[in-house]
């Protein structure tokens, strides 16, 4: 329909073109972070143990490992892509970098390194795996989160990384003037990769390619190399948070992060990024994370069993992805 | 079939013409497997010119405009620029050579601005060492978006305004100025307005026009013959994978058109 080019009364429609243009972002984001707050408020009142400094310090530290594996999660959903493999792969990078710690006799901090170096060595298998093999993103990662649970169980015999220092717990324990450390970890990771995604190339060509992949590689972008790069940081992110969750709990566990992926995609979804690729903002995603934290220490607090939990954020699942279609068809449906 | 005579003779057609054309397609041959696309064909694009490509389907003329553009390199035959020879052997040695293309199923990405899009592989850094981080000017491709669909009178709500929420014209009249800015010696554009509407159409060409008028060479490749006829400067005619006609598009009506597509009689007239 050409009405949407008519010359004469463009005034109101520039205002409201304005209005979704801006609104269309924000519509998920705001959603979400009032049913954070509903929560948040429902809980209070629903447990008195919520609203206490222990349980809030646990819940920041609770969110902090989700929201940075979520903030991985929803670089690698731009690019219209998932990856599943991130909660074994956070299991072997947190027992890895465990393992070095007590028979090695690593510092944590080289501890970390090693975390991060598996972390990032898983996404670039997974990078490769789909942009060199050209395995859809869903199996490759599958395949991959399969192999590194395997991995996890043949090292370390399927028992526990047990008799670990107390400076082992300093990342996902410790704190700075009361707040969590690894809660400003959180925030640092979920700055800069805000900060990368909306101001530099590499922001720019991870949402192009999930936009349109075709129209990337036209451009001249070397979508290969970025995509296989997407993956890498998604990985280094997703070994940082497994090493702050082994940390947390002072021991390397085989069993740690199985269905996490689910947490974590629902927190992206949650968030506004679309799993059809090329939309997607870390802001959300935080907010999502905080939700799913939520829902979880609520849940325990309550004593809701563990397998409502499970039902409850597929639940979750369903109705942000629906969300995200509903929102795409409205603002196609204009013109 | 090879009686009509091709090459050979409209090379010294122009002797008048100093200037060597900007793009130039000489006895390319392409072939699928078994399949000749393309027999030897000729093309030529002369500066500042709309040249409209046509022929019927199965002529030849996506493998020409893909050869043209660097996406199959010609098995034989060669490609020149200004009279020199070239090699493209991917899309980006075309448009590293100022050749761009504007394909049927327009390469935009729905989710980035109008702006992103049309510096999109080609982004403005800010300067220094930030810049060197790969930390975007933003304000500068705004403003150079602006600025450049402005002359090209390509109207658009806003250059922030991301692609998904415009009309099909307008993403149109995007992708065809994207290719005009960057372009430094021809566009090609395949099929542009095959699906828009008259009034989106019309705006189409117009960028089309004002980007000829500012000494851009033109590529149409196009099924409407009222619409060559309106737009085009030439025309060349594939038949067969190769070339079939060149004509002049002030000297010709539709019906000419047709018949030299289909080969029923033999429109020349440059031949005379």
């Amino acid at each position: 329909m050409s009405s949407a080019e008519a010359t004469a009364g463009t005034q109101r429609g520039e205002l409201s073109d304005w209005f979704r243009e801006r609104i269309s972002h924000a519509v998920s984001e705001f959603t979400a972070a009032t049913a954070l707050v509903v929560l948040f408020i429902a809980l209070t009142f629903a447990s008195p143990y919520f609203l206490t400094a222990d349980n809030l310090f646990n819940i920041g530290a609770q969110t902090a490992v989700i929201a940075i594996i979520a903030t991985a999660q929803t670089m690698v959903i731009i690019t219209k892509g998932i990856d599943l493999s991130v909660g074994s792969v956070a299991a072997l990078a947190g027992v890895l970098g465990a393992m070095v710690v007590r028979d090695l006799g690593f510092s944590l901090w080289a501890a970390t390194a090693v975390a991060i170096g598996v972390g990032a060595l898983a996404g670039l298998l997974n990078g490769l795996l789909v942009t060199v093999a050209r395995i859809p993103p869903f199996i490759a990662t599958l395949g991959t989160m399969s192999v590194g649970r395997g991995l996890v169980f043949i090292i370390t015999g399927a028992v526990g990384v047990y008799g670990l220092p107390r400076s082992f717990q300093l990342l996902g324990n410790g704190q700075i003037l009361g707040i969590p450390f690894a809660v400003v970890i959180t925030v640092l990771v979920a700055v800069g990769v805000a900060f990368l995604l909306s101001q530099t190339r590499f922001g720019q060509y991870t949402y192009a390619m999930g936009s349109n992949l075709e129209a990337a590689r036209r451009s001249g972008i070397r979508v290969g190399r970025h995509l296989t790069g997407v993956y890498v940081l998604a990985g280094v992110l997703v070994g940082l948070g497994g090493m702050i969750a082994a940390s947390r709990v002072n021991s390397g566990q085989p069993n740690y992060g199985i269905s996490l992926e689910l947490d974590v995609i629902a927190a992206a979804v949650i968030g506004g990024a679309s799993l059809f690729g090329g939309q997607g903002r870390i802001v959300g995603t935080i907010i999502g994370a905080f939700l799913i934290a939520l829902v979880r220490n609520g849940a325990v607090l309550l004593d809701i069993s563990i397998h409502y939990q499970q039902v409850i954020v597929g639940v979750i699942i369903w109705a942000a992805v629906y969300f995200d279609q509903y929102r795409r068809r409205r603002l196609e449906s204009r013109g | 079939m090879g009686a009509i005579p091709t090459a050979t003779a409209d090379s010294d057609q122009q002797p008048t013409d100093a200037e060597p054309p900007v793009l130039e397609a000489r006895g390319v041959v392409k072939r699928f497997g078994h399949v000749e696309a393309l027999r030897g064909a000729d093309f030529t694009v002369r500066r500042g010119e709309v040249v409209a490509l046509i022929g019927d389907n199965g002529a030849g003329k996506s493998t020409l405009i893909k050869t043209l553009s660097g996406v199959h390199p010609p098995d034989e035959g060669e490609i020149r620029v200004g009279g020199r020879p070239v090699q493209f052997s991917t899309p980006v040695d075309a448009r590293r050579a100022g050749v761009e293309t504007v394909y049927q199923d327009l390469a935009v990405a729905d989710d980035l601005s109008v702006a992103a899009n049309l510096y999109l592989g080609r982004e403005i850094l800010r300067s220094g060492p930030l810049g060197r981080l790969g930390l975007l000017d933003k304000r500068a491709m705004r403003q150079g978006a602006a600025a450049a669909l402005d002359e090209l009178g390509v109207r658009i709500p806003r250059v922030t305004t991301p692609i998904a929420m415009l009309s099909g014209g307008q993403r149109q009249c995007v992708a065809v100025a994207r290719a005009i800015i960057w372009a430094t010696n021809v566009v090609i554009l395949d099929e542009p307005t095959a699906a828009l509407g008259v009034v989106q159409t019309g705006r189409v060409l117009d960028v089309v026009r004002r980007a000829r008028d500012a000494g851009m060479s033109v590529v149409l490749v196009s099924h409407n013959m009222p619409q060559v006829l309106e737009i085009a400067d030439r025309v060349e005619v594939l038949r067969l994978g190769r070339r079939a006609a060149q004509l002049r598009a002030d000297e010709v009506t539709t019906d000419d058109l047709v018949a030299a597509m289909t080969g029923s009689t033999n429109v020349d007239r440059d031949e005379r």
